[in-house]
């Protein structure tokens, strides 16, 4: 058996309210590939951020032994001169300096202050070398591709001396040949006897590259399969990712009468806004009818907020083509404006970002997507907003003093209430709701899901996007499956399982 | 006690108001509150209240400025004077052709900002280069003078008294004594309809106190006036522009949109308000506010010169910033910004009148503004006045 070179102990981080890690365990070799793969949420990240030093020692619970030593790191630098060397899904490179600069960022060449430009350009590309890259280094990343992007920061990485070597998804970028070529040259360096953690999602990855597989779900290390001496089917790991039992976690939805399609959208294809090539909805075809849930789920990056803010008014993306329907007739949402009129409402994934104004009070962010309905002649009745949220207040049981209290000082679940509130207040006929129970715990989960059977119940269409499986099997009539940029599969809910979910957007993965 | 910790934290400017003048009046002997004082502070200052409230209104949308506004004072005045004076031209055709040239420029700076995203102070340094200059280039360098008396008759002097009674002033008393009459009523009435419709209300204390607050405010400046020559025009014009945007910023939803835009522009956007109008708006009004502020400044002096409105737009900006509007955008008020105004017009005139020297002035003033923000940064309660 070959030395251990990593071995995290009983792992427990908690954040206010949440325990993300709970009493984790995790033992690298050296020299082999180790993948760690789980939902999103299930704490591969945050396991990773403890390692690296992101969460410095003393945030959390557990001893981290690295090379036969216990490591008490303070800052992601203390790691990284251990050899020990994050990649993270973000690319981190910055576009307009050269591959050079970048690689030694934080890490420059020479002596003191001067940089040693020549010194600088001659080690990148003896590094780019390495990672078969041919560009010279004073090239500026942003001329390079994004799979080739992500070689330079391998080669980032091992300039930095990386003995371990830990990528987050990092093929999630990439095309399948850019794919299977970062694969392989993982593979190559195991030869040369770089160890590697990858987390991923793309569990044929995971199978053709592995050498052993630790399955995280719910912040605990289920079990860690061995893929060297009997190949892991895909099977066997979806098993240990989603084997959890659902009890009665989602209310249950009495006799909602399901009516007419409200919503059909068709062919819809968006483009993303930046780089106008590329396709992040591709042929999306969706419908949904009075009183239903509709999920859809996909995991990150499989373009569902796209598809939700573009129907929303156009509120994302270039180039947006196909039809949409709106009670059988054909409309054309051109603004934000416009999407609210004709009674569509996006509860955005990002309360935080792009959801709530944190710095104002509960009543003002409830009726800014209405503010006309309190006002007449564009005079507000502050009277009768201040009844408004008093009212929604109490229909959503949103926990705060007073509807003045500023919205960035509630919690999450109560945040997430008054945006509900915001879009409610809004009078919507059809709700696409994002991720509508992140970042929330159980108990104010329970209490949203309440309220979308309330909004069912009194006839309104609801779009659940959510890349919780358990939750878009618990709470949806029907399930789309999306997966890069496309529809892989439509679900009734008595149809739809876990696996059976997993499988479509392993299919759809593997057919590029 | 708590209460009274609560009130201090709410009026913290006010209150600073209070005793800085009290201050003067010692260390000057007591002519700070004389009433030729009283007049030139309100006159002097003129521009500032109307040029900070434009800027307040820019900075709401997330800490934004415009540096040009000093310079567009010069540009505008050198058009008016030209056109009055040299060109002969009546006063109202040619406070009309400022209008639209003010206006055009707003356009041009808010069409940049709102729609090209060119960051604001870069847009408007380059107003603030481009306007200077052409307005120098208009006046040649010289100064043009005297404005036309009916032109500088309603943006400087005094209101005539229309009963004639020697040595003081009547109808100063009258308006005066109207004005208290009216808040009391508005403030009584507001209380009254809260009741009615069953929301809660205030202690009738606070409300007693704040009216009676108010009036003697109202009613020293009154005297002050009647005694002298009555109520300046400035005044009358001040008045109107922060009584106006008082009431936009406060009461209406376009308002509300410039604080929730300072806010998080995103979450505004998402909610169906078409923000980069807002943006527009901004810096059109900012130039229509600037017209105004031309006027004044154009009236006062009875003359069009290069040099007029230098720094004006820094006196806006720092007037903003003291009286609590935020510099990251999405909180402050149109009755903050007119105390900070004031104070910062208490501050240059006590000074003044001690006979400190001009520069040291200067550092008083750097001084005050660096302690309005980092009171507002350490204090971190978002001020949410709309």
């Amino acid at each position: 058996m070959a030395k251990v070179l990593l071995e995290m102990k009983n792992i427990t981080k908690t954040f206010p309210g949440v325990k993300a890690l709970d009493n984790v365990n995790l033992k690298v070799e050296e020299g082999e590939i180790h993948a760690l793969v789980g939902e999103n949420g299930a704490g591969k990240s945050t396991l990773m951020n403890v390692l690296s030093g992101i969460y410095p020692y003393g945030t959390y619970e557990g001893d981290i032994i690295y090379d036969g030593e216990v490591c008490k790191f303070d800052k992601i630098k203390d790691s990284e001169e251990k050899g020990i060397v994050i990649i993270h899904q973000e690319l981190a490179l910055i576009p307009y300096m050269s591959i050079g600069e970048n690689m030694f960022l934080g890490n420059e060449r020479g002596k003191s202050a001067a940089i040693d430009w020549n010194e600088t350009y001659g080690e990148a590309d003896k590094y780019l070398k390495m990672v078969g890259l041919s560009e010279s280094s004073r090239v500026l990343v942003k001329e390079i591709g994004v799979g080739k992007q992500q070689l330079v920061e391998i080669a980032k990485a091992l300039a930095k001396h990386a003995r371990l070597l830990i990528l987050d998804e990092p093929t999630s970028s990439l095309n399948e040949t850019d794919s299977r070529a970062l694969l392989d040259l993982l593979l190559k360096f195991k030869e040369e006897g770089l160890t590697s953690i990858i987390i991923s999602h793309k569990l044929n990855e995971v199978a053709y590259v592995a050498d052993k597989i630790t399955v995280v779900r719910d912040g605990a290390t289920i079990e860690t399969l061995d893929n060297r001496a009997t190949e892991i089917s895909e099977d066997r790991i979806i098993r240990g990712m989603v084997g959890r039992e659902i009890t009665d976690r989602f209310p249950k939805r009495h006799n909602v009468e399901i009516g007419d399609v409200n919503m059909e959208v068709k062919d819809w294809t968006v483009f993303h806004p930046l780089y106008p090539e590329r396709k992040v909805v591709d042929g999306v075809n969706l419908n949904v009818r009075k009183g239903e849930v509709v999920g859809i789920y996909g995991l990150m990056g499989a373009g569902r907020t796209e598809l939700a803010m573009s129907i929303f008014g156009r509120s994302y993306g270039t180039g947006i083509s196909g039809t949409m329907t709106l009670n059988g007739e054909t409309v054309e949402l051109k603004t934000v404006k416009d999407a609210i009129k004709k009674k569509l409402a996006y509860v955005t994934e990002d309360r935080k970002g792009n959801g709530l104004v944190l710095t104002n009070p509960i009543k003002i962010n409830t009726t800014l997507a209405n503010l006309d309905s309190i006002s007449s002649k564009k005079i507000i009745d502050k009277d009768k907003e201040y009844q408004v949220a008093v009212e929604y207040k109490e229909k959503l049981k949103t926990k705060a003093p007073t509807v003045e209290q500023n919205v960035g000082n509630l919690s999450g679940g109560n945040q997430q209430k008054v945006l509900l509130a915001k879009w409610m207040f809004a009078d919507p006929e059809i709700l696409i709701l994002d991720e509508p129970t992140r970042g929330i715990d159980v108990g104010a989960k329970y209490e949203i899901y309440c309220i979308i059977n309330d909004l069912v119940a009194a006839g309104k269409s609801v779009i659940m996007i959510s890349s919780e499986l358990p939750e878009v099997l618990g709470m949806s009539d029907r399930i789309y499956v999306m997966n890069e940029g496309k529809f892989v599969g439509e679900l009734a809910s008595s149809e739809a399982n876990q696996e059976v979910i997993m499988q479509s957007i392993l299919k759809s993965g593997k057919g590029e | 006690m708590k209460k009274a910790l609560e009130i201090f934290k709410k009026h913290t400017m006010l209150i600073v108001l209070v005793l800085v003048v009290l201050f003067f009046t010692i260390t000057t002997g007591g002519s700070m509150v004389s009433s030729a004082n009283f007049n030139s502070l309100i006159t002097q200052n003129a521009y500032v209240y109307v040029l900070a409230t434009g800027m307040m209104m820019c900075m709401l949308t997330g800490g934004n400025i415009d540096l040009s506004v000093g310079s567009v004072v010069c540009f505008l005045g050198a058009i008016g004077g030209t056109l009055m004076v040299n060109k002969g031209w009546s006063t109202g055709s040619a406070m009309a052709i400022m209008l639209v040239v003010g206006l055009l420029s707003g356009c041009l700076q808010g069409f940049l900002i709102a729609y090209l995203n060119i960051p604001p102070w870069i847009s408007t340094l380059a107003g603030y280069l481009a306007f200077r200059g052409w307005g120098t280039a208009i006046l040649d360098g010289l100064t043009i003078s005297p404005m036309p008396d009916d032109f500088v008759k309603i943006f400087s002097g005094n209101v005539p008294d229309i009963f004639g009674v020697p040595g003081f002033n009547l109808t100063c008393l009258i308006v005066g004594i109207i004005c208290c009459v009216v808040f009391a009523l508005l403030q009584l009435k507001a209380r009254a309809t809260k009741e009615s419709k069953g929301y809660e209300v205030e202690a009738k204390k606070s409300t007693l106190i704040r009216i009676i607050l108010v009036c003697a405010v109202i009613m020293i400046f009154t005297i002050q006036f009647a005694v002298r020559n009555g109520i300046p025009y400035a005044l009358i014009w001040i008045a109107v522009v922060v009584l106006i945007y008082e009431f936009i910023t406060s009461k209406t939803t376009i308002g509300r949109y410039f604080y929730t835009i300072g806010g998080n522009v995103e979450a505004t956007r998402l909610s169906g308000i078409d923000t980069k109008k807002i943006f527009f708006l901004a810096y059109l009004n900012m130039a229509f506010l600037t017209v105004i502020a031309t006027w004044l400044t154009l009236a006062r002096l009875t003359a069009a010169n290069p040099t007029a409105g230098t720094n004006y737009e820094m006196d806006a900006i720092s007037a903003c910033v003291v009286g609590g509007v935020s510099a990251y955008g999405g909180s402050g008020s149109v009755l903050g910004m007119v105390v900070g105004a004031t104070l910062i017009g208490v501050i240059n005139l006590g000074m003044s009148l001690m006979g400190i020297d001009a520069n040291w002035q200067k550092v008083v003033k750097g001084v005050v503004l660096l302690a309005a923000v980092v009171f507002e940064i350490m204090n971190n309660k978002p001020k949410t006045k709309a």
